[in-house]
């Protein structure tokens, strides 16, 4: 159960007794400050606040998140929804289509909490001391234009995590100060966290483990510690 | 060609000259990762104490190193840099793969960044395995490289020419 | 240092002596100066690019990635248990508090609680592993600033701590021990009385080392009113943990946001925060957290109660879908997995939010009219781990 801060002072909507309150009334003020700009939220009772926020609102959603005292920034990066065609199998995929075997039929794609029409979708999480809450936002980017508004504007810390979901995902962001690559070496060829990026290691050696989780007959119901 | 290059030396000096160099090994530190840490109590730590085995941990600068440790992972992007820094030590130079990663990428065997060993690079004398091991380990690695620097035949290392591993 | 409230003065104060620092009338042909990516005091590879005016730095960029090991892509083709084994590896001086967060997203997700007396022992062993962290911390954090002594006497004494970690979990560095609803194994005999001794040991080692480095006049001096940051740039920055309170922001997730399966509440300790923001805060703030740690420790070794350490959970572990955000106070700051479950033997999406990356993303501003010394102060002071920041 998420507790309230004991030093909480200035901000308006931490008095709730109830957490499921305090966050239906940080949704509501959040809807009320950038109005059609959410488009999608979700709430689990005592724990998380989800909120999407359509493209042209990015910015002003964290703008609203920072002037309602979401002060402290967590980290923003990016969802692939895309199902992997490669999977946790993918060796064995590719060994199937070698050998002329048909090849898996690709699974829908179901987004996460608070929805979500697009493959890529931005990730992010504020959050308020005073309050003890956090809101993590996302958003919707089109496959044909993957580019969002800068949010170092307003949390400087984005600036690292905008880096990383550009060279982890191929997003561009507009506005950022300084938009090159942060982990990977330059002529680097292809963005990591995509869905579709193949790990080629795995491909010519499968992963030895892999009995491991296997169920063993008789043992069904000892302590789960495959390694 | 000087004297211990061409072969030449007698026999009970070269040996005398092997000892002196197994009981000064000049220990470059390189802490790459985990490692590092376990290195950092090899050779820092009164409780592992590497110099009484005659390893000197503290050259400023790998031209003046005899031997690097290898202690961790080695990214691709990291691999230029450890040619460079072998490339940087004087001859004759030794190297100490410490812990998986080094040795052949260890977790991160299926990983897009890690280069899967540091054999690939630059040639590796003794290897340490463990992820990380444990600091008495590594100190059986110096030895094992005493021992091998102990009845090595100067001339043919000195040549210049990589060592054969294994 | 005055306290001042109003975020936007603070600001605007802090960058007005920065730039009062950087003396442009004087301004002659800059030097860029490149440290690392082998360089001492970059703890590993991290690389700074600083273009120099004289002594003075104009700007300081960290060029990261040469530690870069791909956990976020390597977590899509693990199941739940290998994962456990491999992000013992991000923070490598804290391994078990890498673990416990993401046990407890897991747990979380599958609506797993476990037993009392494992959420006791992870407690402990989360609090061991931040002393094991911040006490070579404060070792080499004396290294760097000139004083070697300091170093010896940190491997020293957390050998103590080390110790124990193995003798619980069989793991000197990475322990891999937590597991979905519980521990791998109970303690081993005798090993609660042995802990107070080691307890003993650092407590007596902070006071060592209070004397030693923190009172020394030369520290000071290298410390004091350098590199501060204030309250609102490091929020923004999204800095958390020692490097936060040292600021004067009062918060710890331990005790403010504490997730289901730690017992903080059952010990009574203090947080401890300095107003000043600089080196030596943080310094400071981190000596008062190893001795709040170990007292933390010698009060749940008093009341573990007893029972099984693992609840009942099913061998081949499939996480329900759903998504869930996990943080807790690590020994470097705030770390989170968050976790995106597709019902699957593997997660579909883990998104690991560090604690350093954030925290040393700050140093092109912390460092905007520095020294060069004074850059390894801050560089040491704000303390990072290669693995935390390049993943």
């Amino acid at each position: 159960m998420s507790q309230l801060s004991s030093a909480d002072t200035e901000t308006p909507e931490e008095a709730a007794p109830e957490i499921d309150e305090a966050r239906e009334a940080v949704l509501a003020e959040l809807t009320e400050r950038i109005g059609d700009g959410v488009v999608g939220s979700h709430i689990r009772p005592g724990d998380d606040l989800w909120v999407r926020v359509d493209r042209a609102n990015w910015v002003a959603a964290a703008e609203a998140a920072k002037a309602m005292g979401y002060r402290f920034f967590d980290f923003l990066s990016a969802i692939d929804w895309l199902p992997s065609p490669f999977g946790r199998d993918m060796d064995s995929q590719e060994d199937r289509v070698v050998s002329g075997a048909p090849a898996k039929e690709p699974e829908a794609m179901v987004q996460g909490y608070a929805g979500g029409e697009t493959r890529f979708q931005l990730l992010a999480r504020v959050y308020s001391i005073s309050a003890g809450m956090g809101i993590t936002f996302k958003c919707d980017l089109p496959d044909d234009d993957l580019t969002a508004a800068t949010w170092t504007n307003v949390y400087a810390g984005a600036n690292w995590h905008e880096r990383e979901a550009r060279e982890m995902f191929g997003f561009s962001f507009d506005g950022h100060p300084n938009m090159i690559n942060l982990y990977l070496p330059a002529d680097f060829v292809g963005h990591p966290l995509r869905k579709d990026f193949p790990l080629l290691a795995r491909r010519v050696r499968p992963w030895p483990g892999i009995v491991d989780v296997e169920p063993m007959p008789g043992v069904a119901d000892e302590e789960g510690e495959g390694e | 060609m000087g004297l211990v290059e061409s072969g030449k030396l007698p026999q009970p000096l070269a040996k005398l000259l092997n000892i002196s160099r197994k009981y000064s090994i000049w220990a470059y530190q390189w802490g790459l990762a985990c490692c590092a840490i376990e290195m950092g109590a090899a050779f820092a730590s009164p409780r592992y104490d590497v110099m009484r085995l005659g390893v000197i941990p503290f050259p400023a600068s790998p031209r003046q190193a005899d031997l690097v440790v290898i202690a961790g992972t080695v990214t691709d992007k990291l691999a230029p840099a450890v040619v460079r820094l072998y490339e940087q030590m004087p001859d004759p130079k030794y190297v100490i793969s410490m812990g998986s990663c080094a040795n052949c990428g260890g977790p991160y065997w299926d990983s897009y960044s890690v280069t899967k060993g540091v054999d690939q690079l630059i040639p590796v004398d003794v290897y340490v395995p463990g992820c990380p091991p444990r600091p008495e380990a590594l100190l059986e690695g110096i030895i094992l490289l005493q021992e091998r620097i102990a009845h090595e035949d100067m001339a043919e290392r000195w040549k210049g020419e990589p060592i054969v591993v294994g | 240092m005055t306290a001042i409230s109003d975020p936007q003065s603070v600001a605007a104060l802090a960058a007005e002596a920065v730039d009062n620092r950087v003396n442009l009338d004087f301004e002659t042909e800059g030097m860029t100066l490149n440290m690392g990516p082998q360089h001492p005091a970059t703890h590993g590879t991290l690389r700074i690019i600083a273009r120099l005016d004289g002594e003075q730095v104009i700007s300081a960029e960290p060029m990261c990635g040469y530690m870069h090991r791909g956990y976020e892509k390597l977590t899509e083709v693990r199941t739940y248990p290998q994962i456990n084994a491999l992000i013992n590896r991000i923070d490598w001086l804290g391994s078990f508090a890498n673990e416990v967060p993401f046990i407890l997203a897991a747990e979380k997700l599958m609506g797993v609680e476990a037993p009392p007396r494992a959420q006791w022992i992870r407690t402990i062993l989360f609090e061991m592993s931040r002393i094991a962290n911040i006490s070579l911390f404060l070792g080499d954090f004396g290294l760097q600033l000139g004083g070697m002594t300091a170093g010896f006497y940190a491997f020293r004494d957390r050998e103590w701590v080390l110790n124990q970690i193995e003798s619980a979990t069989g793991g000197r560095f990475h322990p891999n021990f937590d597991r979905i609803g519980g521990l791998k194994d109970d303690l081993p005999k005798g090993w609660i009385e042995s802990s107070h001794t080691a307890m003993d040991k650092l407590l007596a080692f902070c006071d060592e080392l209070e004397d030693l480095l923190v009172g020394n006049e030369i520290f000071q001096a290298r410390t004091r009113g350098i590199g501060v940051i204030p309250a609102e740039i490091a929020l923004s920055y999204g800095l958390s943990g020692a490097n936060l309170r040292a600021s004067g922001v009062d918060w710890d997730l331990r005790r403010d946001n504490c997730p289901p399966g730690l017992v903080y509440d059952k010990a009574d300790w203090k947080v401890w925060t300095h107003p000043d923001g600089d080196c030596f805060a943080r310094t400071w703030v981190r000596l008062q957290e190893t001795r709040e740690a170990a007292k933390i420790v010698k009060q749940l070794l008093d009341t573990i109660p007893s029972g099984p350490v693992m609840a009942k959970v099913p061998r081949i572990i499939k996480v329900p879908e759903g998504e869930a955000y996990v943080a807790t106070e690590n020994p470097l700051g705030e770390m989170g997995y968050y976790v995106v479950s597709k019902g699957d033997l593997v997660p579909f999406r883990v998104k690991i939010r560090s604690a350093s990356f954030n925290n040393i993303s700050i140093v092109p501003w912390v460092a905007r009219g520095a020294y060069v010394p004074d850059l390894i102060s801050i560089l040491g002071s704000l303390y990072f781990i290669l693995g935390d920041i390049d993943r």
